[in-house]
């Protein structure tokens, strides 16, 4: 699996100034769009806010109404998407991206929940999200997102993404994900 | 009354309404996120979450008049609520959503329909609190100064 740094290195979007992180942000909360997109705002990225699986998919062109996808039109440096949502949920997101046989499947995907939950913690990290988000979401967390990915840019290494942490550990959950770890 | 006499109204006014849990640590959060280039903030995601809030309370009354009751339609708005008031640091709200949310996976009418009416009044306490709170903010703002945070 590619890292998040391989991405913002070979594919830039089209408007954006160099360096600068595009992030679409997907939520059904009128409230928690706002937060997210200040949190990202005032992390220096430029934000696109979407209400809906399905919205996300046609801002990235893959509704199904575009069959031939080049590196002009990979418009985003990063997904976040919360995880409930009616209609097509974030995972179900998620597992359409890292479906694409193309350099969409390689746009990093970060989850967002209310909820701790332990399987659900693991099945999205298994299906390839970069990472996954307690909510509510707080400036660090977004700045140790936004600062991994920019640092992952300038030098071009790979970090398991799955060793950083981002949600309450209890003993039993971090045994859980160095299990995970260890089969990849 | 002076800048310094309306700031200490807003600290001790914020630091109370922290002590008897109507706000957490997200509000804190939130004011973090505001700047110059974001003077408002914080007032305009509490309106949006006012805006919601009866939004979603009016939506649950409706689903609890239905017959019969559709628990999983309340949850839905339930825990909708939960979500947004743990964005914006509304402790108290937020708890009553989680019990709220136990009686709605256990079918219990009764327990829902409780939990409605303190939502309904642990909401309309948080409002009138953030209002006067907001109201001290204007006033310092007016007079030049600058609001205390608590950090």
């Amino acid at each position: 699996m590619a890292a998040a740094g391989d991405v913002l290195r070979q594919i830039l979007p089209e408007d954006g100034a160099a360096g600068e992180l595009h992030v679409l942000a997907v939520g059904d909360s009128h409230v928690d769009r706002k937060v997210i997109e200040r949190l990202l705002k005032i992390s220096s990225c430029k934000v696109t806010v979407v209400e809906s699986e399905t919205r996300a998919l046609q801002f990235l062109g893959l509704d199904g109404e575009n069959c031939s996808i080049d590196f002009d039109s990979l418009k985003v440096n990063l997904i976040m998407t919360d995880y409930s949502m009616p209609g097509m949920t974030g995972y179900e997101l998620l597992k359409k991206i890292k479906q694409e046989s193309s350099l969409f499947r390689e746009i990093p995907v970060v989850i967002m929940s209310s909820e701790n939950i332990l399987t659900r913690i693991a099945s999205c990290l298994e299906e390839g999200a970069e990472d996954f988000l307690l909510k509510p979401v707080k400036l660090s967390d977004v700045k140790r997102l936004t600062d991994f990915m920019r640092d992952e840019g300038m030098k071009g290494e790979k970090i398991c993404p799955k060793r950083r942490r981002s949600y309450d550990c209890t003993p039993s959950l971090s045994t859980a994900f160095s299990l995970i770890s260890h089969q990849s | 009354m002076d800048v310094i006499q309306w700031q200490r109204q807003h600290r001790d006014h914020q630091a109370s309404m922290f002590r008897e849990g109507f706000l957490d640590d997200q509000f804190i959060q939130l004011q973090k996120l505001q700047d110059e280039t974001s003077p408002d903030f914080v007032i305009e995601v509490i309106t949006m979450f006012f805006a919601d809030s009866e939004n979603l309370i009016n939506n649950m009354k409706q689903a609890l008049e239905q017959t019969p009751v559709d628990f999983r339609q309340v949850d839905a708005h339930v825990h909708q609520y939960k979500g947004s008031s743990a964005s914006v640091g509304a402790a108290r709200v937020k708890n009553v959503c989680v019990t709220f949310r136990n009686f709605c996976d256990a079918q219990n009418l009764e327990g829902c329909a409780r939990c409605l009416q303190q939502l309904q009044h642990e909401y309309s306490l948080l409002k009138s609190n953030l209002q006067h709170l907001f109201g001290l903010q204007q006033q310092i703002q007016a007079a030049g100064g600058s609001i205390p945070t608590i950090e």
